[in-house]
């Protein structure tokens, strides 16, 4: 009586196992035989996770016994799959640098080919803050950089009210929020400071917030947007699509205050210089948040992609899934989920002329 | 094993008591039981000794990695990274539990010498429901609500006591401090240092409380003079699970408090040092290379920690243990 319930409990131990091994292994080894050719795998940035699914699913819509998996598990997780071959594209909030570059690095690639960086999710971040009584803020990027540096720490500093004439601000302290755990969305907000304010944010870009300039941390998107909304006098960044019931700070470049709107966060693609020495169709860009007109604050992310694939039904596969993303529809679908910015006319040409050489 | 006698002597005490002394299955039982249990034994040691060795080996390559290459690969200097961790991990812990401590006991004694028998059963239930509430559950509560809750007693306690170096600084906007985060852990561990201590006080021997009071003690008395000291192994032992439950915590830690990379004693300001269980939950998804191996190094440390108050804890014992039950 005592063996049997343990005896069940080990079969379906046994068969999870089994079926468990059984689902990496389609996934891991996509494209050897025809059935599995009809599966692509993906993974990597989770800030596209939104526009992914809404993707995936009009994809699989429109092709019916094509599947799709994208699991996003982070922008580093992707690089490395794509990299030994676990998956045929990653998703990334940066592009590969030029010592991960290389043709024959890639296991999921042919042994001559290099990959290739394709932009095709930019979504704007936004300056969110909590303060009772006041709904509109405009900052310039010196003083916003002074408030995240722990330099100004009062909302009725004279920086801020030089900006906000009309506002009564009190004389309360600030609570800057920034990200606890490693992120794209911290690396482009960093990287913004650093451009536009260099000589108050000495610290290069990087997806850990620099332990120079302290502030309050918290977990995640979600828990960034809830301490700032929950809080009394609080000012933090996130991506403008999750930011809720918190008010948004306009940005002063180049003497124009800028909300981040879609159109001015994707022009800052259309004002960047690709990467030198790359492949003809690479397209990852060195952004420059510095031009006229642009919302500097915006988050790029890749699809990172073989320029040869090791059979052509997965090149196919391939190409039709990132042609449909990178297209009008495509980043429309997007902008209606998850709230992108669709890329502009030019890029999506760009892109999709990259798309088309995917042999 | 299909001896005529033992299906015999199976049922009940009809059977043939001599034959069944001597039959062989009974002592066959008696072998299967004593390898299982010794199996158990030696498992829960060779578990030990994996998750050891995993952390040892994975963590090697950035315990011995060059320090300039840390600090351009990883995340800096190994000491001086984990540093501030492993004192947050440690203050967090004992915080929680300078506050759950007391309450813990008061509510044991409530139900095992105060409360009529109709309350005493009920409350030992809730008490023990609290500790089957997910930790995530405690951090949404501790961040979308306690941590709001507390932002005006906070900035109370700041300008009435800032003077005492504890409440000093400037206070969290957001009240997501470490003292909110020290009150989310210390209603974690309360129902597992409650029931255990709950069983310790009931254990006392009833001659020794009946001897206190016929001595013209107090109730009270008698808990100062039969209870407390009986059972001082017992609450230790359970102060010092809940310490380990403290801190080891990871999901709540991290949703709850601002978690920074300093070393501070006030409680109230927005930089808080991080729990190495929450540092590495929050950087690990994220982590690549050398920064892998230092994560799973500073999860070394933990373990250490943990170990070093597991042997605290087993030296207090058995340094008490003339006060033990066993005699």
């Amino acid at each position: 009586m005592k063996i049997k319930p343990i005896a069940a409990v080990l079969a379906t131990a046994t068969a999870f196992t089994l079926v468990g091994c059984a689902a990496n292994e389609a996934a891991g080894t996509g494209g050897t035989s025809s059935a599995a050719a009809q599966t692509l795998t993906g993974k990597g940035a989770s800030s596209m996770k939104a526009a992914q699914e809404k993707w995936v699913a009009d994809f699989q819509t429109a092709h019916t016994g094509i599947t799709v998996n994208y699991s996003p598990e982070g922008s580093s997780a992707g690089r490395s799959a794509f990299t030994a071959g676990a998956v045929q594209f990653a998703g990334s909030d940066r592009p590969l640098k030029d010592e991960e570059m290389g043709a024959g690095k890639f296991a999921t690639c042919a042994a001559d080919s290099n990959a290739l960086n394709l932009p095709v999710y930019v979504s704007p971040i936004a300056i969110i803050f909590k303060l009772d009584g006041i709904d509109k803020l405009s900052l310039d990027p010196a003083t916003a950089a002074k408030i995240f540096a722990g330099q100004i720490t009062k909302w009725n500093d004279p920086a801020i009210v030089a900006l906000n004439p009309n506002a009564k601000l009190p004389d309360s302290n600030i609570t800057a929020v920034h990200r606890a755990d490693g992120s794209g969305t911290t690396n482009n907000f960093t990287d913004t400071l650093h451009q536009l304010a260099p000589e108050v944010w000495t610290e290069s870009a990087a997806d850990d917030w620099p332990a120079a300039f302290g502030g309050e941390a918290a977990t995640g998107t979600s828990g960034v947007v809830s301490a700032v909304s929950g809080g009394q006098g609080t000012i933090g960044y996130a991506d403008a699509s999750a930011a809720k019931n918190v008010g948004i700070a306009s940005l002063a470049v180049n003497g124009k205050s800028l909300e981040p709107s879609a159109e001015a966060a994707a022009a800052v693609i259309d004002h960047s210089q690709t990467v030198a020495g790359r492949g003809e169709h690479d397209l990852a860009y060195s952004l420059d948040r510095t031009s006229e007109g642009v919302y500097p604050a915006v988050l790029v992310s890749y699809a990172i992609v073989c320029e040869t694939y090791k059979d052509a039904a997965t090149a196919k596969l391939v190409k039709d899934y990132i042609g449909y993303i990178a297209s009008a529809e495509g980043q429309q679908a997007a902008a209606t989920a998850a709230g992108s910015a669709p890329l502009s006319a030019a890029i999506q040409a760009k892109v999709k002329a990259a798309v088309d050489s995917i042999k | 094993m299909t001896h005529p006698l033992s299906t015999d002597s199976g049922p009940g005490p009809a059977g043939a008591p001599e034959a069944a002394l001597a039959a062989d299955p009974k002592r066959f039982g008696d072998r299967v039981f004593r390898g299982f249990a010794t199996g158990a034994g030696v498992l829960i040691l060779v578990i030990l000794a994996l998750v050891a060795g995993f952390l040892l080996i994975q963590g090697a390559p950035a315990l011995f990695a060059d320090p300039d290459r840390l600090a351009s690969q990883g995340y800096g200097e190994f000491a001086s990274w984990v540093l501030p961790y492993a004192f947050g991990t440690v203050w967090a812990a004992v915080l929680a539990l300078a506050m759950a401590v007391p309450v813990a006991i008061g509510i044991a004694l409530f139900i095992s010498h105060f409360a009529p028998r109709r309350i005493a059963q009920p409350l030992g239930y809730l008490i023990d429901l609290l500790a089957a509430v997910p930790s995530v559950v405690f951090g949404l509560w501790g961040s979308t609500l306690l941590a709001r809750a507390l932002i005006p007693l906070y900035g109370w306690l700041n300008a009435n006591l800032g003077f005492i170096p504890f409440f000093a600084g400037i206070t969290s906007g957001t009240g997501r401090t470490i003292l909110t985060a020290a009150i989310v852990l210390a209603t974690m561990v309360l129902p597992i240092i409650t029931s255990l201590c709950r069983e310790v006080f009931l254990q006392t021997p009833r001659l020794h409380e009946e001897a206190a009071l016929a001595l013209g003690a107090t109730r009270w008395e008698m808990i100062k003079m039969a209870v407390l000291p009986f059972a001082r192994p017992g609450i230790i032992a359970a102060v010092m699970l809940g310490l380990g439950r403290a801190l080891g915590e990871t999901m709540a830690v991290s949703m709850v408090m601002s978690g920074g990379r300093n070393i501070t004693f006030e409680v109230l300001t927005s930089q808080n040092p991080n729990t190495i269980a929450a540092t590495i939950a929050q950087n690990f998804a994220e982590a690549y290379g050398l920064k892998t191996n230092q994560l799973i190094a500073a999860g070394l440390v933990l373990f250490l920690i943990t170990l070093a108050v597991n042997m605290l804890a087993r030296w207090i014992v058995s340094r008490r243990a003339e006060y033990s039950g066993a005699n």
